[in-house]
């Protein structure tokens, strides 16, 4: 069971949304659409639910032309944000809707029917609440039987669009570890939609970065860790710090030391923005230490984890994460070497002819702008 | 005892006690005595006078022409609200803010531009009169007459309950509906309907009431033929310009008993949707 989407084309008024999408999603496969708003994302889950309908492109399951057929005659499960459910009838009732609805023919018997309400509400956990109606149930609960509902049908697809936006952070990383067991226990098809890097990571097979309508970058977790394919794809996975460098060789040159840019492969040697992570960045404060002479400004806790924030005599600032031991040896207002163990090159940044070294602080909005 | 927060909710205060009284006197003044009268009017020369008024031929044929107007112009106005509510709720379209005004101006317009403008479009020296009389067909001073000017001036009162209400739901539940194999018959039927049957009977309730209390927009185009073209508030005028006062006001019992039926059932519709709504909030504390 293939899902195969070929060059997808979508403009809403003068605003393209999707720009040449191409994607192919295997059976059982976990897949995330990670990006900011406006990505296309959103858009790109509604092609496949049947909701919009593509300017261009094709979408196949197993061969099968998807876009000729409508939505009711897709068999997906889709999942809200706002969950969706009907107001006016029990759980019960809701998780059965699919199966109620269906032609005489194809319906199964009452019992059948009961039968698999119980099986998902066992599923989902939420065994006990099938007479309840969904607003006497918590956001947790409903976006339970809003899955629930979804799969009743046993859908080819179950798409899901930012599942946990509406719950407090609590709730959404447990929901999220019960949506990755049942996909393991359902093995269907699932396409989550969110612009959380953390929730994306941690939940998918592969993950699909968007961009401006685009793929920037398509690959399992660790590989978008280790070989970012953009500068976007590394801003957007995590906090970053910006310093000015000069490439020579494939390797970024800063005052003090040299680091490995790992991405993009072969920059072009010149002067650019090196990007790079707080948790690569590394403080010395040996009297013979190599690397950037920084001052250390502040140094901030987050669980066991320290953020020391750095002032280089450029003016830039940097944040380095240490575990709370390393920390400990450092001080607000001591002065010491920062390096970074790798880096990856803007070369967006370093292309622009207003590019002034002295301008470029940390933050990932700046590159994300881009 | 009584609780603490109750307490300040007693009337016990002097300046509560005057305007509370001044509130229930005013009110008794203006509508409690009026209503007064029209009983004690209406049963004056007692329940067989009373009773007499309607085996009125005129009296039954402008109660038969009042329930007939109003069968046809309630079910077309909860046609157009619910197609009204459904577009602008659901679509993005040009016009959209010109059609909610639109919906809008019978509720601002006299009632007599209502009928008249009717009167200008089908009377004999309208734009279509010469058209009709050659065809034979006869709208104004006729019944459907008095049915176009009775839904001119009700077409906005189903449309209004329902537009923010569809609104406010969005069209999650539809969409939910439809991929998990609802035809658009059924998502309308077991998804969109019950969803707003309390508003949707609350506007019929409203619509009704006007339409079969309408004066204004009917007195223009009915041309005030007894038996024939009068409904039951022109019915009455009639009876009471030929000093008929029981008959008068035996009549307008019968109006002033549908106004009374009509706002007992809208306050317990209110209950029900507030209580519909409030469910949401009172329960989920109740979860741990």
């Amino acid at each position: 069971m293939t899902l195969t989407i070929d060059g997808v084309y979508k403009q809403f008024g003068r605003f393209p949304a999707l720009t040449g999408i191409s994607l192919d999603v295997r059976d059982g496969e976990f897949i995330s659409l990670l990006g900011p708003s406006g990505s296309g994302k959103t858009t790109l889950l509604r092609v496949l639910a049947g909701l919009d309908r593509p300017d261009h492109g094709c979408v196949f399951l197993n061969g099968v032309d998807f876009l000729a057929l409508s939505a009711r005659e897709r068999r997906i499960g889709l999942v809200f944000q706002q969950y969706a459910l009907f107001r006016h009838m029990t759980v019960a009732r809701n998780i059965a809707f699919g199966l109620e609805v269906r032609p005489r023919a194809t319906r199964p018997s009452r019992a059948a029917i009961q039968a698999r309400v119980s099986e998902l509400l066992a599923l989902t956990q939420i065994e006990g609440l099938g007479d309840r109606y969904p607003a006497q149930l918590s956001g947790g609960q409903r976006q339970r039987v809003a899955v629930a509902r979804a799969l009743a049908v046993e859908p080819q697809l179950l798409l899901l669009d930012e599942p946990f936006g509406a719950l407090d952070a609590k709730v959404r990383k447990e929901l999220r570890g019960e949506l990755r067991r049942i996909h393991d226990a359902t093995g269907v098809t699932t396409i989550l939609v969110t612009h959380d890097q953390e929730e994306a990571m941690a939940l998918a097979d592969r993950v699909v970065l968007m961009n401006q309508g685009r793929i920037e970058q398509i690959g399992s977790p660790a590989e978008l860790d280790t070989a970012p394919a953009s500068p976007f794809v590394f801003t957007f996975l995590g906090e970053t710090n910006r310093l000015p460098c000069e490439v020579t060789a494939g390797a970024a040159r800063f005052e003090g030391f040299v680091a490995p840019v790992i991405s993009p492969a072969g920059a072009a040697d010149g002067r650019a923005t090196a990007l790079f992570r707080p948790e690569d960045t590394r403080l010395d404060a040996g009297p013979h230490a190599e690397g950037l002479p920084v001052r250390i400004v502040e140094i901030r806790g987050r669980g066991s984890l320290r953020l020391v924030e750095c002032q280089a005599l450029s003016g830039h600032r940097l944040v380095a994460e240490l575990s709370e031991a390393a920390a400990g040896a450092f001080e607000a207002g001591q002065r010491v070497r920062l390096t970074a163990r790798r880096v990856v090159i803007d070369t967006v940044a370093a292309a622009r002819p207003d590019w002034n070294p002295e301008a470029g602080g940390r933050g990932a909005p700046a590159a994300a702008a881009h | 005892m009584i609780p603490r927060g109750l307490e300040h909710r007693r009337v016990n205060s002097p300046t509560a006690v005057i305007l509370v009284t001044l509130a229930l006197a005013w009110l008794a003044l203006i509508i409690g005595a009026p209503l007064a009268t029209v009983v004690v009017e209406a049963f004056g020369k007692g329940l067989d006078a009373f009773l007499a008024a309607f085996r009125e031929p005129d009296a039954l044929a402008s109660i038969r022409l009042t329930l007939l107007v109003a069968a046809i112009a309630v079910p077309l106005n909860a046609a157009f609200g619910l197609a009204a509510a459904w577009s602008i709720a659901r679509f993005e379209f040009r016009g959209k803010a010109a059609l909610l005004t639109l919906i809008d101006l019978p509720l601002s317009m006299s009632p007599v531009v209502a009928g008249l403008v009717w009167v200008l479009l089908f009377g004999a020296r309208g734009w279509f009169g010469p058209l009709l009389e050659v065809a034979g067909v006869k709208v104004i001073f006729a019944v459907p007459g008095i049915i176009l000017g009775t839904i001119l001036v009700t077409v906005p009162l189903i449309a209004r309950e329902l537009i923010p209400l569809m609104t406010e739901q969005g069209a999650d539940e539809e969409l939910a509906a439809t991929t998990l194999g609802a035809g658009g018959w059924t998502v309308f039927r077991r998804v969109t309907l019950p969803n707003i049957r309390w508003a949707l009977l609350h506007g019929v309730l409203l619509c009704n009431a006007r339409a079969m209390g309408e004066f204004g927009a009917v007195s223009v185009v009915s041309g005030h033929i007894r038996g024939l073209t009068e409904t039951l508030p022109l019915h009455v005028e009639a009876l009471y310009n030929d000093y008929d006062f029981v008959g008068a006001f035996s009549a307008a019992t019968l109006l002033a008993g549908l106004a009374v039926v009509t706002l007992v059932a809208k306050t317990v519709l209110e209950q029900l949707i507030r209580a519909g709504q409030a469910v949401k909030p009172a329960q989920e504390l109740a979860i741990p």
